[in-house]
């Protein structure tokens, strides 16, 4: 069943696009800095690291990644999870997929499984494009950690590839809540909606004081917490809260998902 | 074993009941014709023995393997499933996909990934067989609905199916194209392979099926082979050159019923029961005196039977 999304993946032009697209953006970053080199971006509205990609190339990759989280990142995920059931119901495709026979877990299973591989994928792509773009404008040397020591360039590609996981694994929850929502319509730009808006407002809610408790428990409370990767030596605590919230945001919608769509009847 | 059976199949929407009671046992081999008026839920009972619906209550089985089980689809039913063919309301495809490419999608779907080569045999030999092989590798975005139709049969056929379950498998296929299919079925069905269809051509199903049953409003209302579905007895119409006259001795007749007559024709149309013959009325219009210039049976259409069976079953409820 994978493989049969695979190929239909690769099959259209959308996803060359898609390509094309995400790529743009660390060319975007790099190009830009390149042509303004005389005042480097400051101040709190800037990425970070925006700056410091001028002395090392590193940082377009992550510059890329942190500006992708906020918003491109879940857009995606909620995107992709979205369309996978939904898009199937809405073709008509759906119930000749589970008449093959394809058991309906199995169905749920390999769509979020392709749908993460996809977010991985873009993720990657944006990381070489970034690493590419970025060493031929700027070059690679060591760059300085958060906590004042200098990291060495293998050692910092290793932190940036452990960024670009602990990304997509944030996500996976958001690709989780698509899929239930997918399931639920027959809407796929509809589904893709949810998820999007649950990582947005999650956002926000983290800003607000009032709800503070509440904080810990929102999805995107730890998506930062990367940024400790940075640190000598590394600080694992807020990485690892940060992946058991994922863990349990996936664990629990992808089970109701399941859960749901084993019991309901296919009229699409 | 029955290919496909009903014990009391009923599926409620908000109380309407859109399939009430079903029963149904269909011996393997058969060509099997469901007929009913729109809503009358063919396409709800296909979609139950196909586990896509969940049955308010009742039973129903594929090639001898229940479809559900505690309230769940059964996952034994997924084997029985692998020798089920289909084709619901309409055939749906990636239409960015070529008419091959899907096939071979819906096939490795099934999985597990088996022989390559024997897969892409069974997909040339379907494309073949439903006549697609010019635009296989056309993408479906570019076909007509009568390729697409034969598509979908080409998809039904794709694992060897034993049972075949077809929703209008004519539809938009021109009267050569319907004429093709209606061959297909019946060489599968004389091969073995139970084909289920559900049909609004009732001369399609009369000419081919062995036989049919009559759903209105959830409900089996008829069952048998297509001959038992007409009344018995026997209609003739009778052409004479003096109607009048003809019209007296008729209804004097015992066993003759003048049906239907239209002031001022030549020709009227009686319905015979023993102890008259379409003979006998021959005889004694010709003992009176009337010149008859034609006698000739007429059969009762199917659609009127149909008609009157499912009398006031209403599709909009």
């Amino acid at each position: 069943m994978f493989r049969v999304e695979l190929i239909r993946a690769l099959s259209r032009w959308r996803t060359y696009l898609f390509a094309a697209g995400l790529a743009g953006l660390p060319i975007l970053i790099v190009l830009s800095l390149a042509l303004s080199s005389s005042s480097p971006p400051n101040g709190p509205d800037a990425p970070p690291f925006l700056a410091l990609i001028l002395s090392n190339g590193l940082f377009a990759p992550l510059t890329a990644l942190a500006v992708f989280q906020p918003f491109f990142l879940p857009l995606g995920a909620g995107l992709l999870s979205g369309d996978s059931i939904a898009g199937e119901a809405s073709a008509g495709t759906l119930r000749y997929l589970l008449v093959r026979p394809v058991s309906r877990t199995r169905l749920v299973a390999s769509k979020y499984a392709f749908v993460m591989t996809q977010v991985a994928a873009g993720v990657a792509w944006v990381v070489i494009v970034g690493l590419v773009a970025g060493g031929l404008a700027f070059g690679f040397g060591p760059i300085p950690t958060l906590s004042g020591t200098t990291l060495g360039a293998a050692e910092t590609l290793l932190r940036i590839l452990a960024t670009a996981t602990y990304l997509v694994a944030g996500v996976a929850g958001i690709a989780a809540i698509g899929m239930l929502i997918s399931v639920l319509t027959d809407s796929a730009p509809g589904a893709a909606i949810a998820p999007v808006a649950v990582a947005i407002a999650s956002q926000i809610l983290d800003h607000v004081d009032s709800v503070r408790v509440i904080h810990p428990y929102l999805i995107s409370h730890q998506w930062l917490a990367y940024l400790d990767l940075f640190r000598s030596p590394v600080e694992w605590g807020n990485v690892v809260r940060g992946l058991v919230t994922f863990a349990i945001y996936t664990a629990l919608f992808l089970g109701a998902a399941l859960a749901v769509f084993r019991r309901k009847d296919v009229t699409a | 074993m029955n290919a496909l059976a009903a014990r009391g199949l009923t599926k409620r929407y908000d109380n309407v009941p859109a399939v009430d009671g079903l029963d149904l046992a269909i011996d393997e081999g058969t060509l099997y014709g469901f007929l009913g008026p729109n809503g009358a839920g063919k396409t709800t009972t296909l979609r139950m023995a196909l586990g896509l619906v969940f049955p308010t209550s009742g039973q129903v089985e594929i090639l001898g393997t229940p479809v559900f089980r505690d309230g769940h689809t059964n996952p034994d039913a997924g084997r029985a499933l692998r020798g089920v063919g289909a084709l619901v309301e309409e055939p749906a495809f990636w239409k960015y996909l070529s008419g091959r490419r899907n096939l071979e999608c819906l096939a490795r779907a099934a999985g597990p990934p088996d022989d390559r080569e024997a897969r892409l045999r069974r997909i040339d030999e379907t494309l073949r067989v439903v006549g697609l092989e010019p635009a296989a590798d056309k993408r479906v975005k570019a076909y007509s609905q009568g390729m697409r139709q034969r598509l979908g049969i080409a998809a039904a056929l794709l694992g060897n199916p034993r049972l075949l379950l077809l929703d209008e498998p004519s539809n938009g296929l021109d009267p050569q194209g319907t004429r093709e299919v209606r061959m297909l079925l019946r060489r599968l069905a004389d091969e073995g392979t139970t084909v289920f269809v559900s049909s609004h051509l009732l001369a399609e199903v009369e000419a081919m099926c062995d036989q049919v049953g009559v759903l209105a409003r959830g409900r089996l209302v008829a069952e048998g082979p297509p001959s038992n579905l007409r009344p018995s007895g026997s209609r003739v119409r009778v052409e004479v050159d003096d109607a009048q006259r003809a019209l007296r001795v008729a209804s004097g007749l015992d066993g003759v019923v003048v049906d239907e007559h239209r002031d001022g024709s030549r020709s009227f149309i009686a319905a015979l029961a023993p102890p008259a013959t379409a003979a006998s009325l021959n005889a004694a219009l010709v003992g009176a005196g009337v010149g008859v210039s034609a006698l000739v049976p007429v059969h009762e259409r199917l659609e009127d039977v149909f008609v009157e069976l499912v009398e006031g079953a209403d599709d909009i409820r």
